[in-house]
């Protein structure tokens, strides 16, 4: 717990020491995106909802092009939050308009979530709503399914996402499966949510990518939220989705501010978002360090290069369309991801690409993860565990040179 | 008997510790007692240990097992009987004809039902890890039959019977156990995964203890409908079965406290038939007397036969009447036996034939069907009518099993995601779900 409040802590400062709105917003169209939508419709920063070929919404992260941050906050409408409010702004909406949504965890309830995420939430729907549990893991992730079987729709908070290594059995065997081995009888929608990656010195135990341990579970969608805007986006849209969602958060992330609409809106569980659109290079990105590779992004621009950065957003199933169309323009790839490198989302990534759009390479996919070792305590022993912006710039001055 | 039940001094959180636990001068238990107060049962488990474990603990089993629930002890003494079969012809008024047949109809099915699954299992016709109910019966009879249509049931890998009590078509499980279309869960459950969402099987699990927790969601669902939702006629129960070995799991441990806290709709019903595999319970269980763990987390522990139903039938009908008017959940143990391995791959060498004989004697059918014309609620030919009728149902099940089709190639991608969306999109930029080849099987997920 104790370091849990360091993580709060640094993330503060984290956020303050750089400027993580997000006020740019670029537009494209694509093909059969409507057909793809269904009834999901988006709603732009400045209010305005998109229909029939719908627009898709992109937010740059760090301003590297001129047109960017001054224009933007006081003006717009909408409202400035932070994304761990976004979350819990999402978390509202959906309770409020459906009375099965529930949340169980620990500290939850009362304390208001470890993360403040569902801070507020106990007093306005009641303990059973906002449901405490013991300290539990296997068993209140089971309680969900169960619940879930029976008609609530749960979301499930890791006070850390490593606790959920405690549920995996109910994870993987009754969340991936239990669809499936009841003949599709049984439908599990069940959000599991939680602060992971690696933080600020918080250990081991307290740091981990845990992404490779469940992609490979049949039956489960994973995303991973990078900004406030998305975050309250996936988060409405995995409570929504029948499917049992995985939603990861970063611990590092959660005090990141931007302006969000008022409208109501809902981001697609499956598309990757365009975060800048370049010529040179894809580099491929979530999470945190989608702001790892925004800080090489300047640097590389600098230096003349125009790199194209996404971020995949859904871990599990990848966008291929999106992901396709960058390569099919730029022919060069760059991962960047904090996952571990073996068996991570990475390698699955580019395994994927490898698969689908070989023709389109000029040069070997290039995969920067994090290494595989238990994340050390030590500061600079941790710094060189996860990728750095400097070795996002070589990587990809290397690569288009090729 | 509500009364006897819930105002039993065993619904309070006992102040228990090992030493006065193991006592026999501990007045809990020599309350309790009908054996010498020298039972092994109630005194070191150590020594058994050390000696013969699985003769010693079989003597001393059929010696206490009928006087620990207070339900039961509290018929016994009206009763007056020292044996452990004294509620079946004490009791007269435990069971009407009508349930005795309901009751009777259901065990014969069960016991058919898992000797026909082993001369189809031997001829090929089913595959993989088949575990057989024989000799519990009197257990998934005695509770399931209680239950309404919408309470709730969560089984283990032994979970046919469960199935077959809680009104799912024999052939439907038959089917499923034939690896057919046709099947409860249209062939991709299987054996230990058997799921009736229109009958509230919520599944049989694997694994040892999952179960649990779900039980406990479903549980924690009825008090939500009622509580949150408002559907104030909500009133839904949800038994969790599952065995001795899995009381050693720490699952079992986390959901009584759950359970207990937020006093949700549940029975958890453990059905000791003192082989977890090839383990003696006496050799995994420091205190092998599983129904004293309610008490420690403050709801009441019962200790039955499990192999005489219409105790189980006692027990059962309060602890469900309990769950239903909102008192909470208890703790049932069945003491009850296995007349097979624990699956059809198990030689079943260990267990003593001995002990094997013993139980074989005390075999609930028998017992039931005893009671039944002893007391002139059934004629012999009656019961053998019921015997003949489950007889054709059984060879209809197989019959349909076996002439149903296996599941088709397209069946391969449908159930994975409830929303196929999760497929995911393609690199045409279109839901790789309405690729044909999805609907074909045939897709490369």
């Amino acid at each position: 717990m104790a370091s849990i409040f360091q993580a709060v802590g640094a993330a503060a400062a984290l956020s303050s020491s750089n400027s993580f709105d997000s006020k740019k917003f670029y537009l494209s169209s694509r093909k059969s995106v409507s057909e793809r939508k269904g009834s999901i419709f988006v709603v732009r920063s400045d209010g305005r909802m998109s229909s029939g070929r719908v627009d898709k919404l992109v937010t740059n992260a760090v301003a590297t092009k001129a047109d960017s941050a001054a224009a933007s906050t006081a003006s717009k409408p909408g409202h400035e939050l932070l994304l761990f409010e976004a979350l819990r702004e999402g978390l509202e909406e959906e309770m409020d308009r459906d009375p099965r949504v529930c949340v169980m965890g620990e500290d939850v309830g009362h304390y208001g979530g470890s993360y403040k995420v569902t801070k507020g939430l106990a007093p306005k729907y009641g303990d059973l709503r906002v449901l405490d549990t013991p300290i539990a893991e296997n068993s209140f992730t089971g309680m969900a399914i169960g619940a879930a079987m029976t008609g609530l729709r749960p979301i499930v908070e890791g006070m850390n996402m490593g606790f959920l290594l405690l549920a995996f059995n109910q994870i993987s065997n009754n969340c991936g499966m239990l669809h499936y081995t009841s003949g599709g009888q049984f439908t599990i929608p069940v959000v599991i949510r939680g602060p992971g990656g690696v933080g600020r010195q918080l250990g081991a135990e307290h740091s981990q990518r845990l992404e490779s341990y469940f992609q490979s579970i049949p039956g489960i969608q994973m995303v991973a939220c990078s900004t406030p805007y998305n975050a309250k986006g996936l988060m409405k849209a995995a409570i929504r989705s029948e499917n049992p969602v995985i939603l990861f958060e970063h611990v590092l992330l959660y005090n990141l501010k931007e302006r969000i609409p008022d409208e109501e809106y809902i981001c697609n569980l499956e598309e990757a978002e365009m975060v800048r659109p370049g010529e040179h290079i894809t580099i491929l990105t979530y999470s945190r360090m989608r702001y790892h590779v925004m800080q090489a992004a300047k640097t590389l621009v600098n230096k003349g290069y125009d790199p194209e950065v996404i971020d995949i957003r859904s871990l599990k199933p990848f966008d291929l369309h999106t992901i396709g169309n960058s390569v099919k323009k730029t022919h060069r790839v760059l991962i960047v991801e904090e996952c571990m490198r073996t068996g991570g989302i990475g390698a699955s990534l580019t395994a994927a690409i490898t698969e689908n759009f070989h023709d389109y390479l000029d040069a070997p996919i290039v995969c920067l993860s994090s290494q595989d070792v238990p994340t050390p305590y030590a500061g600079t022993l941790e710094e060189f565990t996860i990728v750095q912006p400097a070795q996002i710039v070589t990587a990809v001055e290397q690569l288009c040179q090729q | 008997m509500a009364s006897s039940f819930s105002a039993a001094k065993i619904t309070q959180p006992l102040p228990l510790n090992t030493t006065t636990t193991r006592s026999p001068d501990n007045p809990l238990f020599s309350s309790f007692k009908c054996s010498p107060p020298a039972s092994s049962f109630l005194g070191s488990t150590h020594k058994l240990r050390i000696q013969r474990p699985t003769s010693a603990w079989s003597q001393t089993r059929s010696g206490t097992v009928v006087a620990v629930s207070d339900v039961v002890k509290e018929k016994k003494l009206k009763s007056n009987a020292p044996t452990a079969n004294l509620l079946i012809g004490a009791n007269a008024q435990l069971i009407t004809k009508e349930e005795g047949l309901e009751v009777y109809e259901d065990m014969i099915l069960g016991r058919a039902f898992e000797d026909m699954c082993a001369q189809m299992y031997y001829r090929g016709k089913m595959f993989g890890f088949v575990h057989l109910y024989n000799g519990q019966e009197a257990v998934s009879s005695g509770f399931i039959k209680l239950l309404k249509k919408e309470d709730s049931v969560v089984s283990t890998y032994r979970d046919h019977v469960h199935a077959l009590s809680k009104g799912v078509p024999a052939r439907a499980v038959m089917s499923e156990l034939f690896g057919k279309a046709t099947g409860c869960c249209r062939g991709q459950g299987g054996s230990m995964h058997m799921f009736s969402k229109e009958h509230n099987v919520l599944g049989g699990f694997a694994f040892i203890g999952e179960g649990i927790p779900v039980a406990t969601g479903a549980a924690f669902t009825s008090k939500y409908k009622r509580e949150v939702l408002k559907e104030g006629d909500c009133d839904h129960v949800t038994l969790a079965f599952f065995g001795d070995g899995t009381c050693n799991n720490g699952q079992f441990f986390e959901c009584l406290n759950m359970a207990a806290l937020w006093k949700l709709p549940i029975v958890f019903v453990v059905e000791n038939n003192l082989w977890a595999i090839g383990m003696s319970h006496l050799r995994a269980t420091s205190d092998p007397q599983i129904w004293k763990k309610g008490p420690a987390f403050g709801m009441p522990g019962v200790h039955v036969d499990g192999m005489d139903v219409l105790k189980v039938r006692e027990v059962a009908k309060e602890a469900i009447g309990r769950a239903r008017r909102g008192e909470g959940p208890t703790l049932v143990e069945c003491e009850t036996y296995r007349f097979r391995g624990h699956s059809l791959a198990d030689p079943d060498e260990l267990r003593d034939p001995a002990e094997k004989a013993r139980y074989a004697t005390r075999d609930p059918i028998t017992s039931l069907k005893k009671y039944m014309i002893d007391s002139k609620l059934a004629s012999e030919a009656e019961l053998k009518a019921i015997e003949k009728k489950i007889d054709e149902v059984v060879e209809e099940a197989v019959e349909f099993a076996d002439e149903s089709p296996a599941p088709s190639r397209s069946q391969l991608l449908e159930n994975v995601f409830a929303d196929p969306k999760g497929f995911g999109i393609g690199p045409d930029g279109r839901y790789r779900c309405e690729d044909p080849k999805f609907t074909e099987g045939t897709a490369h997920v």
